[in-house]
């Protein structure tokens, strides 16, 4: 298992997986929350344009490719801002315009070979050069600077854009801001990860992250350590199976994402057990509205006509004493209520 | 903008105090050249709660969006504290409102995260909440009812939260006029009752306000002042006394259309000021009379 850090490549390999399972879900997290998760494969799509220039004229295709992925960010950018219904067409154009002139120039170049379309388009793990490396690193930086910078304003603008354009904020600024880090962290993951299946190293980790976090800045934070998970992994499993990088690093994250959703169920159906909400209640419970609040573990109950109502998402739980020792004691509290209900739901 | 500026509707007083919170003469809004709301004069002072009446697809929203500079102005004036609206940048001190649909649940934020993004504008680019920002957040949250909900996934909250959660985010600038797009759309009795209650409390003290609704009802009691907008301009404005005492006519003329055509008789209503929507001269000359 060690010994595949002995490769020079291989550490090249892991290095660019951790970089990238940390940021692309950190870009991918305001994609989510704009609706655009697909943007990043149409800016794959754009920088494969890029990475066949490179090949063409014996330059390197990282930095064509970021060029080219950026100019595509800032023009998707300018097109939505438009808001003409053309504008969906005219992002067909760009990104299927740009594969198809990766695709055409590649075969054309004379470093090109099917193989290497393939290593692109899908990733390898042995392709990461040396001075590859610290393209990536500084990419990533500017990708780990630019979303903590801007953290705060890009929430702002995906979560209300009508609000942010009223209170002042820099909309379009900011919104060609999280295409341009997207375009980066593309080029970022187009060795490992390869430029077909870097959105789902956005995405994926996000969407399993939604699934349990209780905040924005928390599935923040697990989505980019299930990014890093996957990453990591998914190059370990790569090297010792020998199969694609790419393929298998979003596989990896697709089951994180499976183990995360049976494993959310299963506690749904443990806590639904335990959880009473109140029925009807059109009273709303607040500062003063009569009912005495009492500190209760993490939250306050109102107490209200004999029952403690604790507020849940849009409604109250009952909180009564009995339930709660059921919760925490598992049961065997000696008390009829709780025995009765264990007793009719134990049986058959 | 023009050297020499149109004198305002009322002398500004030296001190700087008098100066309306808002002030449009002459103004109209829309997109490219066509105009949704045209030949609007408002002016409002600090302290009034000023609800804006009209019926779907009156302009009543067009009317306030243009105000916050989310629709083009077309024509004439339109000042917010004194400043032409071109010009002006003091963003925190409008608190908006939206209605809810705007707001992104597409992925998890708690309310107090959204709350915190009414306070980007008192921060810097590289700062992040302040003692001070994180008190004020607290505070707008408990203004609004939702301290015990502050960690709560908005999405999971009812219609009526989520709008308290808009609030207390315009609440978190700590704006000088909240201006609100329908706030008791499409949200039940109980959660009216709450949000006319919140809209007390902050007009107790002395928020001045800008209610775009399409029902007064929920908020007769905390409303000073009555904007009636039907077809793109402003028809009636006055106080609500005025108004509660023509609102049958007024409300006949202007909000239950369904009613007026079964009966064959919309827009000629006996007992009227003027048969028809009133038209713009007619405003400044009542609000003309109630300043004298």
């Amino acid at each position: 298992m060690l010994d595949l850090l002995s490769y020079d490549f291989m550490q090249r390999a892991l290095v660019a997986a951790v970089l990238v399972g940390l940021v692309a879900p950190l870009v991918g997290i305001f994609l989510i929350q704009r609706r655009l998760s697909l943007i990043g494969d149409g800016m794959g799509h754009v920088a494969l344009a890029g990475v066949a220039i490179g090949l063409l004229t014996n330059t390197s295709p990282v930095w064509a490719a970021l060029v080219l992925a950026v100019a595509a960010a800032v023009v998707v950018e300018l097109i939505r801002a438009g808001g003409r219904t053309s504008g969906d067409v005219a992002l067909a154009l760009i990104f299927y315009g740009g594969i198809a002139l990766g695709v055409v120039i590649i075969a054309k170049a004379p470093g090109g070979t099917p193989a290497n379309l393939t290593a692109y388009l899908f990733g390898a793990i042995t392709t990461v050069r040396p001075d590859d490396l610290w393209v990536f690193a500084a990419l990533a930086l500017v990708v780990l600077l630019g979303t903590w910078l801007l953290r705060p304003r890009l929430f702002a603008v995906a979560n209300d854009e009508e609000y942010a354009r009223a209170s002042g904020m820099p909309v379009l600024p900011l919104n060609i801001a999280v295409g341009v880090l997207t375009a980066v962290t593309v080029v970022v993951s187009m060795r490992i990860v390869g430029l077909l299946l870097i959105s789902a190293l956005m995405i994926v980790p996000n969407a399993a992250a939604q699934l349990f976090a209780r905040s924005f800045a928390s599935a923040m934070r697990w989505a980019s350590l299930i990014g890093l998970v996957a990453a990591v992994g998914g190059v370990v499993v790569s090297y010792e199976a020998d199969t694609p990088s790419g393929g298998t690093i979003v596989l990896l994250a697709i089951g994180l994402f499976l183990l995360v959703a049976v494993g959310v169920t299963l506690r749904g159906r443990v806590r639904s057990r335990v959880h009473a909400s109140v029925s009807r209640h059109p009273h709303e419970h607040g500062v003063d509205c009569g009912h005495p609040a009492v500190a209760h573990g993490d939250h306050v109950d109102y107490l209200h006509d004999g029952h403690r109502h604790a507020p849940h998402e849009e409604h109250y739980d009952e909180h009564d004493q009995r339930a709660h020792q059921d919760e925490h004691e598992g049961g065997r509290h000696l008390d009829p209520a709780p025995l009765g209900r264990q007793g009719r739901k134990g049986r058959p | 903008m023009l050297v020499t500026p149109v004198p305002p509707a009322s002398a500004p007083a030296p001190d700087g105090t008098d100066v309306p919170v808002l002030a449009l003469r002459d103004a109209s809004f829309g997109y490219g050249d066509r105009a949704v709301v045209s030949d609007a004069f408002l002016q409002v002072e600090r302290g009034e709660v000023v609800a804006v009446l009209g019926a779907n697809g009156s302009g009543k929203s067009t009317l306030v969006r243009g105000i916050l500079g989310l629709i083009d102005q077309l024509s004439g004036e339109v000042e917010l504290f004194g400043v032409p609206r071109r010009s002006f940048r003091e963003h925190t001190r409008v608190g908006y409102v939206p209605q809810r649909h705007t707001l992104s649940t597409s992925v998890r934020a708690t309310a107090r995260e959204i709350v915190a993004t009414g306070r980007l504008g008192h921060q810097g680019w590289l700062g992040r909440s302040s003692r001070e920002d994180r008190v004020v957040i607290d505070r707008s949250l408990d203004l609004v009812g939702l301290a015990d909900r502050a960690l709560t996934d908005v999405s999971t909250l009812s219609g009526g939260q989520q709008r308290r959660v808009l609030i207390a985010r315009a609440l978190a600038s700590e704006p000088e006029v909240l201006v609100m797009d329908e706030p008791t759309a499409g949200v039940d009795a109980a959660n009216q009752h709450v949000l006319a209650d919140v809209l007390a409390r902050l007009a107790a003290r002395g928020v001045t306000m800008i209610v775009v609704t399409h029902e007064l009802e929920a908020f007769r009691h905390v409303v000073t002042r009555v904007v009636v907008v039907d077809l793109g301009r402003i028809t009636w404005q006055g106080p609500i006394d005025e108004f509660t005492a023509h609102a049958g006519e007024l409300l006949h003329e202007h909000h239950t259309h369904h009613h007026d055509d079964e009966l064959g008789a919309r827009g000629h209503r006996p007992g009227l000021p003027t048969s028809g929507p009133l038209d713009p001269p007619a405003h400044r000359n009542h609000r003309e009379e109630r300043r004298a």
